[in-house]
């Protein structure tokens, strides 16, 4: 998967190269005239999204839409005035998200995006809207692993270079013996077969797996938080205006109990307790 | 921008000290193994020639990622074929040696074997006349000579392969293309300075290998 993921990458960087001439002056004008829906149907608004994490951002086999994520992404949009089929969704991969902001690509990204300063310097957030922890998925009648320190002597799982696999290797358990693999699902199939004991990332993701059809009941989560993840909206930096308008939007959202009951349709399943909706804290 | 190179870090030369393993263990086995495969393409025996050409018609084709990540899934996680390793440290590093010596092979055997033709038929003639057995007409004879020939295409091949160990990155082998993905995580703001450094890394380990072996080529090659 993550071979396809590179490869689209790297597709996706040469047909912006080439577009980026042709379509940058019309996007432009366009983020211009948003300050009013203006009523003109036409009008798209482009947000990016993860497109393989079950439970946050998830294109079906049909070309839906699924997730948390998208949850938010569509409520916040409509806050801004695009109804539900003037969204269209772009995949945003980990390494291209600030790219595809700076670059005009993409209005807003939601995509587990956590909040971090290097990022900040390159993009401004909105939100957070999310508080996800760290934490390990493993085998349901797994019980050995406890706290952090038990992940010595256990094999581990995490995505390539992801910074939860860096996580373990600095700080919370060196002698773990990690296996890095491109995506999630490769984990699973180890973690099923045994010859992994756990795999860690941030407990959403985490919880968007387990609650998946075909996994229901095989998994759980230890519920460890080891570390803290806020996920955040990204958008282009210096958009105060744009800023303000989602956080407010977010921050209806939690208000109206729309928040809540996404949350619970998306990680529920997995018997996921949501940490409650974080305070906005970037901008304003 | 570059501060990403003195914060400590990041262990780039490890990583590509890695990169530098995996190339040399991977040339030793495609050497091995690609002589191999090329003595089985030119032997009279049916069978070893029909073995010899399906191999590397079928394994050349295969894109080199299906087969480092058949490695692990297939071999490992789903065989438990661990290659004497006891951590997926050790394990992806000899199950990627063993994905690129096999991919890597085809091309090796494909060089010497144009180099086998450019050998005149009479000299494999003449030392059949003098009573040599086919393996030795091929060690003795002909093998010394193609070689000499082929130095150019092996360095191509050997280049190539230095790039192709980035794929190893796929089964979570520590190398110059993971550490570019970790450093690409962590440092958003300074994405292209990180891909200048790995490209440069990169340039820096072939760049040498093609000049040198170009050089060598020159010096031994047979002039007919």
């Amino acid at each position: 998967m993550k071979v396809f993921k590179a490869g689209a990458a790297v597709a996706a960087a040469v047909v912006l190269s080439l577009t980026a001439t042709a379509c940058g002056g019309s996007k432009d004008s366009s983020a211009g005239s948003d300050a009013g829906p203006s009523g003109g149907a036409k009008d798209k608004i482009v947000i990016g999204i993860k497109f393989d994490q079950p439970g946050l951002g998830l294109k079906t086999p049909e070309g839906k839409y699924t997730g948390f994520d998208v949850d938010v992404a569509t409520y916040v949009a409509k806050e801004l005035g695009y109804q539900p089929d003037q969204i269209e969704f772009k995949q945003a991969v980990s390494a291209e998200r600030e790219n595809l902001i700076s670059n005009g690509d993409v209005k807003l990204v939601v995509a587990t995006y956590t909040i971090n300063d290097k990022r900040k310097a390159k993009v401004d957030f909105a939100g957070p809207y999310f508080l996800a922890h760290q934490d390990l998925l493993v085998r349901a009648d797994d019980t050995s692993i406890t706290k952090a320190e038990d992940l010595n002597k256990k094999k581990l799982c995490s995505v390539t270079g992801s910074t939860s696999a860096q996580n373990i290797k600095t700080k919370l358990a060196p002698e773990a013996d990690l296996q890095q693999l491109p995506g999630y699902s490769e984990c699973l199939t180890g973690l099923e077969n045994k010859s992994i004991d756990a795999l860690t990332t941030d407990n959403s993701i985490l919880a968007g797996y387990a609650a998946q059809e075909k996994n229901k009941g095989k998994f759980k989560l230890t519920g460890l938080k080891l570390s803290d993840e806020p996920y955040g909206i990204g958008l282009k930096k210096g958009d105060k205006d744009l800023q303000t308008k989602v956080n407010a939007a977010l921050k209806k959202m939690v208000e109206d109990g729309s928040w809540q009951k996404a949350v619970d349709a998306n990680l529920g399943p997995a018997g996921y307790k949501a940490e409650p909706a974080p305070q906005i804290t970037e901008g304003s | 921008m570059f501060d990403f190179l003195t914060s400590g870090q990041y262990d780039l030369l490890g990583a590509f000290w890695v990169t530098v393993q995996l190339t040399l263990y991977s040339a030793a086995g495609a050497l091995v193994w690609g002589l191999a495969l090329a003595g089985m393409r030119v032997s009279p025996v049916p069978l070893m020639r029909g073995f010899g050409t399906a191999y590397v018609n079928i394994v050349r084709n295969i894109p080199l990622t299906v087969l480092i990540i058949g490695c692990s899934l297939g071999l490992n996680q789903t065989l438990g074929i661990a290659l004497g390793g006891s951590t997926f440290k050790e394990i992806g590093f000899r199950l990627a040696v063993l994905g690129l010596a096999a991919y890597t092979g085809t091309f090796v055997c494909e060089a010497i074997r144009s180099g086998i033709n450019t050998v005149p038929v009479g000299q494999a003639e003449a030392a059949r006349a003098l009573g040599l057995s086919f393996f030795q007409v091929l060690t003795l004879i002909v093998l010394p000579q193609a070689f000499r020939a082929v130095i150019a295409p092996l360095a191509n091949v050997l280049i190539a392969l230095t790039k192709n160990t980035t794929v190893a990155a796929a089964i979570g082998v520590a190398e110059a293309a993971l550490l570019m993905k970790e450093m690409i995580e962590n440092e958003a703001d300074a994405l292209y300075a990180v891909f200048g450094v790995i490209a440069l890394g990169f340039v820096l380990l072939t760049l040498p290998t093609g000049l040198l072996l170009g050089w060598v080529a020159k010096r031994v090659a047979v002039k007919r």
